[in-house]
């Protein structure tokens, strides 16, 4: 019963911010309310025992995704409102694909007929923990993909960083190179000045 | 009784608020992102609910690298972004067609 609840209202506000992401007329608003949707959709991963998941999509989309859109769209100055303008024209061709793509959808699953494994809408119980589970998969099974999951995220850091890079001419860095070539034998020369000579530099 | 078809419902309305976010927002490129995350947050509910419902802990693995290219793919578009303005002073997709190499 709990459960039942839980789900609705968990699906409730997973739905309804979506919409308000895509109707909210200030942008920032858009992506709080994106925070508020995948918030709710970890919350209804929970319900299906999917707790890593769940928290991977709060740390990753709450923690770090919304907060650079955030980050972004407050830090550009950008005119919102002339990139509304097509908005209302747009609206009812939208409608009419969205309400194509839902109705092909509905066909499609209503169509799909539930095997036998599914067919007793239980979830089985876990024999381990998720995050056990899934740790024990991921590092065997599933390590290759894993390692290419990690340089894809290399990757798409180092060309975050080239791309938005603007090297400034008015900074007076060090010669990195210069600086590593230095040898102790042309750095420091060993003198022995006579009294009252001084020194030649 | 919560089902496997009642998280199918609910990933497919998702999926289809977030096309219809890039529909509606064809000017606005932070609000096409959006409806992107959107989608793929869909996809990683049905997903995860096939996971759960049929024992497979695969779907689950399966989200987490919908995720990491989820996280790439927002970090290289807002990057992009970022110049794309620098460079015009706005970011009004109807404008990208003068990007020539």
């Amino acid at each position: 019963m709990i459960a039942t609840i839980a789900f609705y209202l968990f699906a409730t506000l997973t739905i309804a911010p979506a919409l308000a992401v895509v109707f909210a007329r200030n942008p920032v608003h858009s992506v709080l309310w994106l925070i508020l949707a995948f918030f709710n959709a970890a919350g209804l991963m929970l319900l299906v025992g999917a707790e890593f998941i769940a928290m991977l999509l709060v740390i990753v989309y709450v923690g770090a995704v919304a907060v650079l859109f955030l980050f972004v769209v407050m830090m550009l100055d950008i005119d919102f409102a002339s990139l509304r303008r097509g908005f209302s024209a747009n609206l009812p061709f939208g409608i009419i694909i969205a309400l194509v793509l839902l109705g092909e959808i509905i066909v499609a699953v209503s169509a799909w007929k539930v095997g036998p494994t599914l067919s007793n809408h239980a979830i089985p119980a876990a024999a381990q923990p998720n995050i056990v589970a899934l740790g024990q998969l991921l590092y065997s099974r599933y390590l290759f993909a894993f390692e290419i999951a990690g340089l894809l995220l290399l990757v798409a850091m180092i060309g975050a960083i080239v791309l938005t890079h603007r090297s400034r001419g008015d900074l007076r860095t060090p010669k990195v190179s210069k600086q590593i070539r230095r040898r102790p034998g042309e750095a420091i020369r060993m003198l022995d000045p006579g009294v009252g000579e001084g020194m030649k530099l | 009784m919560i089902g496997l078809s009642h998280y199918l419902t609910v990933a497919a309305i998702l999926f289809t608020i977030g096309v219809l976010g890039i529909f509606l927002n064809r000017r606005n490129v932070i609000l096409m992102l959006m409806a992107i995350e959107l989608i793929l947050l869909a996809v990683n509910i049905n997903l995860v609910a096939f996971s759960a419902y049929l024992g497979d802990l695969t779907g689950q693995v399966l989200a987490m690298f919908v995720l990491t290219v989820a996280a790439a793919e927002a970090a290289i578009g807002l990057a992009i972004l970022v110049i794309f303005f620098r460079r015009r002073g706005s970011i009004a997709v109807d404008d990208v067609n003068r990007m020539r190499g």
